[in-house]
């Protein structure tokens, strides 16, 4: 047990409570909630084993699915963004992610904020696709996907910069 | 052997990956079927507890509407009580001859509302003698119906759900027709299958109808508050406004249907014959 998975295993926690306290009740226009969770995802460090990633991202999304009665879609959408990672990685950061020093939780930049919102447009698309699977309902889902998204990237990003560890 | 081995070694990710995604997609296609996975859902022992605790604090922010509505019902019943002239005739607590032994009152511990298939949490389930399949209503109208149990929990399919299908008739008329959500709109469901020489209008009031043996005949669901013309057949589409606020639901009623045993019997012996 090494500071690294105590802090991974601190961030499941509390991005599932907060998910599911908070962020579960917003119900913006009535029906817009954003699925912050995924940070756990985007913030893992890109070192750390990708089998407990995997491992930990199912159980993540095996868990919300369980408090919003939806059937394996939040799980699905988890495990193949956390298996997908490092082909993002690679298109956002380039040379960098090959030298291994890619760090999410720094300051803001283009290919930061460009990794983030693959990340979170990846996911929710899967999540809406699978959760509606109708194709009369294209629209909806579009709508969908890119509302969600866009809430949950500015969520994701306040709460990224704010939460940052100060180091000097 | 030994490069079976490396092999499976070597991609232990990637196999770890696709076993995952195969189970989420039995998960997925699981759930268009009529009974879902037990496990996964909000009546397992786990999340029933977390909702309870949350609705435990979340209750503070509503007991004064609570209040409110306990107080109508009150001035209700007391209405029925005091106007009766012959004491001998107070009438017990009913709807549709439904007393207290077949009612279970329960709580709604979580409810949701934003997605196109919706789940209600109560806090009762088969220790109570909630069983799948019983009809939930509350005192403004029809809820849902139970869909899982655990042993202090139970899942309701809400009417806002696009898979559950009620039967409804118009109550002045006794046309018969099915009720629906197409996921719009919180506050209306459609209701199908009337035929176009039933003369309705806007405002006629909705129940339950008999077919079902789920939940009993004349339980209020609903007003007309639209009327298309489908002209390629020859049925109404109706918006029916509920009567409910689903967004805002305190406690519930679990029907016991009484003749629930006695029809899940025959209708094994019938499926039974047939096949």
């Amino acid at each position: 047990m090494n500071s690294s998975s105590l802090n991974n295993i601190a961030r499941f926690f509390l991005l599932l409570a907060a998910q599911l306290l908070i962020f579960n009740n917003i119900h913006l226009f009535g029906f817009l909630n954003p699925l912050v969770y995924v940070l756990y995802i985007i913030l893992f460090p890109v070192n750390d084993s990708k089998m407990s990633l995997l491992i930990s991202s199912f159980i993540l999304g095996i868990t919300m699915d369980c408090f919003c009665n939806s059937a394996g879609v939040h799980a699905l959408a988890s495990i193949v963004l956390a298996y997908y990672r490092p082909v993002l990685f690679k298109f956002c950061f380039g040379l960098s992610y090959e030298y291994q020093t890619v760090r999410i939780n720094d300051n803001l930049t283009p290919e930061r904020f460009f990794f983030i919102f693959l990340a979170i447009v990846l996911h929710h698309s899967l999540l809406f696709i699978a959760e509606i699977f109708n194709i009369f309902l294209i629209f909806e889902i579009f709508y969908k996907i890119i509302l969600t998204s866009l809430f949950t990237v500015i969520i994701s990003i306040i709460i990224i910069y704010l939460i940052k560890p100060n180091k000097k | 052997m030994n490069q079976i081995f490396q092999y499976i070694f070597k991609n232990s990710n990637k196999l770890l990956f696709l076993m995952l995604l195969f189970f989420c997609f039995t998960l997925i296609f699981k759930s268009h079927s009529y009974h879902r996975s037990k496990m996964i859902g909000s009546a397992n022992f786990m999340s029933g507890k977390v909702y309870e605790q949350i609705n435990s604090v979340e209750e503070y922010f509503s007991l004064r509407q609570n209040n409110e509505i306990l107080a109508k019902e009150n001035a209700k019943l007391k209405v029925l009580l005091m106007n009766q002239v012959d004491p001998s005739k107070i009438p017990t607590f009913s709807i549709n001859n439904y007393n207290s032994n077949n009612i279970i009152p329960s709580k709604v511990i979580h409810n949701s509302y934003t997605a196109r298939q919706n789940y209600i949490t109560i806090n009762s389930g088969n220790s109570a003698g909630v069983k799948e399949n019983m009809g939930v209503i509350n005192e403004n109208g029809i809820v849902g119906l139970i869909e899982n149990t655990s042993a202090h929990y139970a899942t309701i399919q809400s009417i806002l759900n696009t898979q559950s299908k009620i039967n409804a008739k118009i109550k002045k008329l006794d046309h018969i027709g099915t009720i629906q959500w197409n996921a719009k709109n919180t506050g209306t469901v459609q209701l199908y299958d009337i035929p176009r020489l039933a003369l309705i209008r806007k405002g006629d009031t909705i129940v339950t109808g008999g077919q079902s043996d789920i939940f009993p005949e004349n339980l209020n669901i609903g007003t007309i508050d639209k009327i298309y013309i489908d002209n390629e057949t020859n049925y109404w589409t109706i918006d029916v406004k509920l009567f409910n606020d689903m967004t805002n639901l305190g406690y519930v009623y679990v029907l016991k249907t009484k003749d629930y045993e006695e029809i899940k019997v025959l209708e094994e012996i019938s499926k039974k014959s047939r096949n």
